[in-house]
């Protein structure tokens, strides 16, 4: 780089005085203006939805939406009992069969798989191609080889084994991001003083990752929540029974929402935008865990 | 996993000879017992061989400084000794290394073992992000060592790293609030607790203050007597106080203009920087070259 016109000299005549302001350009200031209305559209969208949602619900947010089962006859005895309860069924196991799974499967890529293996790419950009799979599309899967492959039916089983074939994409990236964010050094201490691989891994490696895994899987598990189509393709609709086991049928609250928003009579878009609001309360709920996990176990290095 | 002989070699001479008997191993022929010996050793990162032909020998309870400019291949060398470049893909070794005479090498050798024997220190102090105490500690567990009391170990390896008196009160704190200097030492110690007998480092003063650097060479120099001890420097005035004998290396540039370290020269230290046999050597000790 040449400077073709110096600095003027301190001590040189100028036109104004040396270390005055000339104010912010005006791009720098455009820029500013740019990022503060991005992020406006963002955060308004998300306070006016919550608060239509809030208001639109708020007449139907009581006692009788988790005391009640769902009814398509009587809104006004209607609740979402069920659906609460599979719902925190079908978290819970899809939370069993992904998380072990992609947080293992996470490890051999990071920390055993050799990169420059052609099968240990191919697997990569797999999970990577599958993070951007329809969710629908997974629905289809369960439903062919799942609930009917293997004859579980629209289960508990068949839809947490469906959803957490959906989210195992995410867990594995979230859980590969974490473990790489490991400093190299300490895998290099520990295995200097003779620990084997997986002692690294198991008591150095993962203890370290745990803040960056524990977000990765809520994160997930936040995606399977509100997730209704993989489950309507599996032919799960409408019960009145709480489950009572992996084998029984069940309703979840995205697929009670959906087929309370078809009926025709507006009391149940009521119970739609309050069923709505309990999903949101279970979602912050399992969001705030994440966020507790983390202030709780972040270590700097 | 190993044999359980929690008893550290605990000598409290070496603090008070250890001046005398650096002055006396510069003046005798380094040629001792040998610990850990190289022949013929060359080291490829897939097809680039950056290090060629290295004979070297590491005497019994000596300090060994490896000196010479960037990318010479000094450290490549020390991280064969422990197999540490087995963890780099592409590193390959050819010609030998041996351990009391047992080829590093060879096709049967528990790398574990080869890494609890020969510890090592590295250059930017790695404390685990867990307690004083637990740092210590973590070598005799992962070992499955049966000890009497692992709170007896850990004071002997913190005592024998000079850091005891320190950080006694403060042994479940976590080892990260420690200052660089006490970080490096509690490296030390870390890796006298799984009783090594030779302890590599890797330039382990090079983000340390002089105050700092001055303690790590002082406790280097108490360890010498129960330890052969191999560091890396790129500070020639450290290697010159604290080393008995002092290898040169430098990088030849071969027809296709790539790089490739090589030992110049190994000898006592005294010899080395008062007297060198190579024009290289005086050159990049007088500040010359490199």
């Amino acid at each position: 780089m040449t400077i073709t016109e110096p600095l003027p000299s301190p001590s040189a005549p100028l036109d104004r005085p040396l270390l005055k302001a000339t104010g912010e350009p005006l791009r720098e200031r455009a820029f500013k203006w740019l990022l503060w209305f991005c992020m406006g559209v963002g955060l308004l969208t998300l306070v006016v939805l919550l608060t239509y949602v809030v208001i639109k619900g708020w007449s139907r947010l009581d006692s009788r939406l988790i005391t009640n089962m769902p009814s398509s006859v009587l809104p006004e005895t209607a609740g979402a009992q069920s659906a609460i309860a599979g719902t925190l069924w079908l978290m819970t196991f899809t939370a069993i069969w992904s998380l072990p799974t992609g947080i293992l499967a996470a490890i051999y890529l990071e920390e055993y798989g050799d990169a420059n293996r052609w099968y240990n790419r191919a697997i990569e950009i797999n999970i990577l191609n599958l993070a951007a799979v329809p969710s629908i599309v997974f629905g289809i899967l369960g439903l062919a080889f799942i609930s009917r492959g293997l004859g579980f039916g629209p289960t508990i089983l068949t839809g947490s084994i469906t959803l957490a074939l959906l989210v195992l994409p995410i867990v594995v990236i979230a859980s590969r991001e974490a473990i790489r964010a490991v400093p190299q050094s300490i895998r290099a201490g520990s295995l200097a003083l003779g620990a084997t691989q997986w002692q690294t891994v198991y008591r150095q490696v993962l203890p370290a990752a745990i803040p960056g895994i524990a977000t990765g899987a809520i994160l997930a598990l936040s995606r399977a929540i509100g997730e209704a189509a993989p489950l309507l393709m599996l032919g799960v609709s409408f019960v009145q029974f709480n489950p009572d086991g992996l084998m029984s049928n069940f309703t979840a609250l995205p697929v009670q929402i959906y087929s309370w928003t078809t009926e025709a009579r507006p009391e149940y878009g009521t119970l739609a935008a309050a069923a709505s609001v309990v999903l949101l309360i279970m979602l912050l709920a399992m969001n705030s865990v994440a966020i507790y996990i983390r202030n709780k176990t972040q270590r700097r290095w | 996993m190993t044999e359980s002989t929690p008893d550290l070699p605990v000598s409290v001479s070496a603090a008070s000879g250890a001046i005398a008997d650096s002055d006396e191993s510069n003046n005798t022929d380094g040629a001792n017992e040998s610990v850990i010996t190289t022949r013929d050793l060359s080291v490829f990162y897939g097809s680039y061989q950056a290090v060629r032909n290295v004979d070297m020998d590491f005497g019994k309870n000596r300090i060994t400084a490896m000196i010479g400019p960037s990318g010479c291949g000094k450290s490549t060398v020390l991280r064969c000794f422990n197999r540490m470049n087995d963890l780099i893909a592409g590193a390959r070794v050819e010609g030998t290394i041996t351990y009391h005479g047992q080829d590093v090498y060879a096709d049967d050798v528990d790398t574990i073992e080869v890494r609890r024997r020969v510890g090592m220190v590295f250059q930017k102090p790695n404390p685990f992000p867990k307690s004083i105490y637990d740092n210590i500690a973590y070598g005799p567990r992962v070992n499955g060592w049966k000890v009497d009391s692992m709170d007896d170990v850990v004071e002997e390896a913190l005592t024998r790293a000079a850091l005891w008196d320190e950080v006694k009160d403060k042994l479940k704190e976590s080892a990260l609030a420690l200052s660089g200097g006490q970080q490096q030492r509690l490296c030390i110690a870390r890796c006298i607790a799984v009783q090594p007998d030779v302890i590599l480092m890797d330039e382990p003063c090079a983000s340390l203050d002089p105050i700092a650097t001055s303690k790590i060479e002082d406790l280097m120099r108490e360890l010498a007597g129960d330890y052969t001890i191999i560091i890396v420097t790129h500070n020639m005035q450290q290697a010159a106080r604290v080393s008995d004998r002092t290898a040169f290396f430098t990088a030849d540039v071969d027809d296709h203009g790539v790089r490739h370290g090589r030992l110049v020269e190994m000898d006592k230290t005294k010899t080395i920087f008062t007297n060198p046999s190579d024009p290289r050597t005086e050159g990049y000790i007088s500040g010359r070259f490199g």
